[in-house]
């Protein structure tokens, strides 16, 4: 007999990560080769650059689904291409500010720096993410909802 | 405002005549006296049509990308927040400088017909102002209204001064102002999250996609914009979802950051009147507060605040949290 | 004729809302568009012009068409075409009447468009007569009547009533079902509003415009003027004229990717922009004069020509009150309509 369960269904909230190569791409690598856990839920896609990231990107998706973006990127003065994250800097600052001045919720957007050396850093920082955005719930701003159709 | 316009007109007349310009561009008369196109003259019978009044608030700056690859050099009449967008443009590369004739023209901020006809005055066959009172005549008689209630929306915090010109035609001084054009945002900053979100989504809701707002817009310059680009998956003639409503001007505004000069003829043209330069301006209030005050159009050479940095700036998690310096 | 209080109109909305959807203007975030009623709505039939026509009502800005779903090697097609609610339009001026007529002569004719005969047959029109028109109106141009619209059922505003009269069978049911909140009387003040209006009308600037000029036999002359040039110089290229105006019927039908499989829908689609009527060869207008001129012979010689004089412009002036940069139909009409314009 199937047992009859009240609980409700857990949210687990999908999160794109976009991951510079050369740094947090890398970082998450180790984080995985040092049998370090981050949640699955995390989809991890690999930039030349975090400045390679358009505000299109970004909106697209949560457009697709997203519940949370992060972007991550090498340290502030460690670019591969030596100033490319320092643009990545000022734009997301102002595109998130702006996102959360359109009433998107401000835990939904995050940047962080995670060198290739920081596996520890890249695992503490998904599961904070992903944590922040659990318990924040779904993405209803920003979504569109044909995407969602037939779900 | 009619000795301004003689003027004008003279010069103009004066530039055509004597060969130095090929065309002028300005405003012709409408079929009302507040309806007056943006338009080019090329001979002097063309400017017994010429118009400068209340009602030319219309940004000719933006026509200039094609005009000023014409054959000749043109003149044109600019007004203080059109010279920003000239500015703008000639550092993109888009206006060519060598070609064009800039006059400056005074301006003591310009009217919004919608807004003087919800006031219930109909039928305006002309308008008188003194100071601080606008005598509109129609042909139901008089009313005087009060101007800082009739101007375009635009004009009600404007402080520029003009930042270009090779010869001005300023005829009466304009009384300095005091106003924070950011007086509105910072009451939408001040709201909660969930407030913003009703207040833009019932704005947005109202967006039919005419794509007014971005064609006037002098910085949306792009020979293809990428919401016409079919290549580009986001292409599209109309929200066809609340989310299309937001992708198409988050994108728009965030592609005009830190060149916006704050002209306001978005919110100008909007026939819904989305109050778009809401959008813009958080972007240069931000910029302002984050990297320094920085007005687009001011020079028409040197980097942006996006296209450059410091290595201090603010963290984008630190702004979101409100801990930035 | 029957007739109901001015402050009992919300319990007719109420009313009718209890059977069918109610589609009428309403204010929101400061504009005013036709939407759904609903108790607490702020309407205003009083509203001369709302920002869009209701023309939506029946051929909607956005709407799908069927869907495709694919599971591995299968695809179903789903049609969306379904029986529509009925509805009652309310609240129509004149001029978006007769628009209505000119878009049926497009959608309702052989092909039928299902989408839209299925709406348009659901639907009963309550028509409002004008009785202040303003300077940007030139429905009389056109021979539109504004004091006394057709429909399903014709109304007359003043300061204390609403006056009723139903013209058709969709009206009478209308009528019955309402009957209860109307009253009889008001053939006097509605025969003095309409004398009275008739008389504003005819003052109006644009009232006697002359359109002689446009007829078929004239297309290639007019075609060939070269006016366009001057008169489209400031056209930003924007939509705004083709999507406030009531008869303005170009869609684009698009495909949008969802979790399942695809959505068609169409669109409303303008003249005005780059990339209307693109094909694969390229585009056969290619600059903004090419547009501009398409817009205005489509109204004023294509549209007439295939359906015995009828121009698809009514006059209400939307893109006079509208563009951005204040060009119209009525300065086009004007230069090019000959002597009589001057």
């Amino acid at each position: 007999m199937q047992e009859v369960t009240t609980e409700k269904k857990e949210f687990t909230p999908n999160i794109v990560a976009f991951c510079c190569n050369w740094c947090s791409y890398a970082g998450a690598d180790l984080a995985g080769s040092s049998r370090l856990t981050y949640p699955a839920n995390v989809k991890i896609i690999r930039v030349p650059c975090s400045c390679r990231v358009n505000p299109m990107f970004v909106l697209k998706a949560f457009q697709q689904g997203a519940d949370g973006v992060i972007l991550c990127g090498c340290h502030p003065g460690d670019c591969h291409y030596v100033t490319g994250n320092y643009y990545t800097r000022r734009r997301m600052a102002l595109l998130f500010s702006f996102l959360n001045y359109m009433g998107i919720e401000k835990e939904r957007t995050r940047v962080e720096w995670v060198s290739a050396a920081e596996g520890a850093r890249f695992s503490a920082v998904m599961n904070d993410f992903v944590k922040t955005v659990t318990e924040l719930g779904e993405n209803k701003r920003l979504t569109d909802l044909r995407v969602k159709e037939g779900e | 405002m009619k000795d301004v316009e003689m003027k004008m007109k003279e010069r103009a007349k004066q530039l055509l005549e004597s060969g130095e310009v090929a065309r002028v561009v300005g405003w012709k008369k409408g079929d009302f006296c507040y309806d007056p196109s943006p338009a080019t003259f090329e001979t002097v019978e063309e400017l017994d049509n010429f118009v400068y009044d209340y009602f030319c608030g219309a940004n000719l700056s933006k026509y200039l990308i094609q005009i000023s690859k014409k054959e000749g050099k043109t003149a044109v009449f600019l007004k203080p927040c059109d010279t920003y967008s000239f500015n703008q443009l000639v550092k993109e590369h888009r206006i060519n400088r060598e070609n064009v004739y800039v006059i400056a023209v005074e301006c003591m901020a310009k009217f919004d017909i919608e807004k003087i006809k919800e006031k219930g005055v109909s039928q305006i066959t002309g308008v008188e102002v003194k100071d601080k009172d606008v005598k509109v005549s129609s042909l139901y008689g008089e009313t005087t209204l009060y101007k800082p209630e009739i101007l375009l929306t635009k004009c009600e915090t404007c402080q520029k001064t003009h930042q270009v010109k090779d010869e001005e035609i300023i005829l009466h001084e304009r009384p300095e102002r005091d106003v924070d054009r950011f007086a509105e945002v910072k009451k939408l900053e001040a709201m909660t999250e969930d407030e913003r979100f009703a207040f833009w989504k019932e704005q947005l809701s109202k967006c039919i996609r005419c794509n007014a707002c971005r064609n006037v817009c002098p910085a949306c310059s792009c020979v293809k914009c990428v919401f016409d680009n079919p290549a580009s998956g986001v292409a599209a003639k109309a929200n066809d979802s609340e989310f299309e409503e937001k992708l198409f001007h988050v994108i728009r505004a965030f592609h005009v950051a830190g060149r916006c000069t704050d002209c306001g003829e978005c919110s100008r043209v909007c026939p819904q009147h989305i109050p778009l330069h809401l959008l813009n301006r958080k972007f240069i209030k931000d910029i302002d507060g984050l990297y320094g005050e920085f007005q687009a159009g001011e020079e028409a050479e040197g980097k942006t605040p996006l296209t450059s940095y410091t290595e201090g700036d603010a963290e984008p998690n630190d702004v979101l949290n409100g801990e930035a310096k | 004729m029957l007739k109901i209080a001015k402050n009992k109109l919300n319990d007719l909305y109420a009313k009718i809302n209890e059977t069918m959807g109610l589609f009428i203007p309403i204010k929101k975030a400061g504009e005013v568009n036709y939407h759904v009623w609903g108790e607490g709505k702020e309407v205003s039939i009083e509203t001369l012009k709302t920002v869009k026509s209701p023309k939506n009502m029946f051929f909607p800005q956005t709407e799908n068409m069927m869907k495709f779903k694919t599971e591995g090697k299968n695809l179903e097609i789903i049609d969306l075409r379904d029986e529509k609610r009925p509805f009652v339009l309310f609240g129509v001026r004149a001029c978006d009447y007769k628009a209505i007529e000119v878009l049926d002569k497009v959608f309702l004719a052989d092909p039928v468009d299902s989408f839209y005969q299925s709406r348009r047959a659901a639907t009963t029109i309550v028509t409002l007569a004008c009785s202040r028109p303003e300077e940007g109106c030139f429905c009389k141009a056109f021979g539109i009547d504004a004091t006394a619209p057709q429909g399903d059922v014709t109304t007359w505003l003043d300061e204390e009533y609403l006056y009723w009269q139903a013209n058709t069978e969709k009206g009478e049911t209308l009528t019955k079902l309402v009957q209860e909140l109307l009253e009889e009387g008001g053939e006097t003040e509605v025969a003095a509003q309409k004398e009275a209006t008739a008389v504003i009308i005819d003052k109006l600037p644009f009232s006697n415009l002359n359109l002689d000029k446009f007829k078929p036999e004239n297309l290639n002359e007019l075609f060939d003027s070269p006016k366009w040039e001057e008169m489209s110089e400031a056209c930003l290229g924007c939509g705004t004229c083709t999507f406030v105006c009531p008869t303005c019927q170009c869609f684009d039908i698009r495909d949008f990717k969802t979790n399942e499989g695809v959505v068609r829908y169409r669109c409303w689609d303008s003249c005005m922009y780059s990339d209307f009527t693109l094909m694969a060869h390229g585009n056969s207008r290619t600059t903004q004069m090419q547009r501009f001129r398409q817009r205005f012979m489509h109204k004023l010689v294509y549209y007439p020509s295939q359906n015995d004089g009828l121009y698809s412009c009514v006059g209400c002036g939307r893109c006079v009150n509208k563009c951005p940069q204040h060009l119209n139909i009525v300065k086009v009409v004007k230069e090019l309509g000959g002597k009589e314009n001057d």
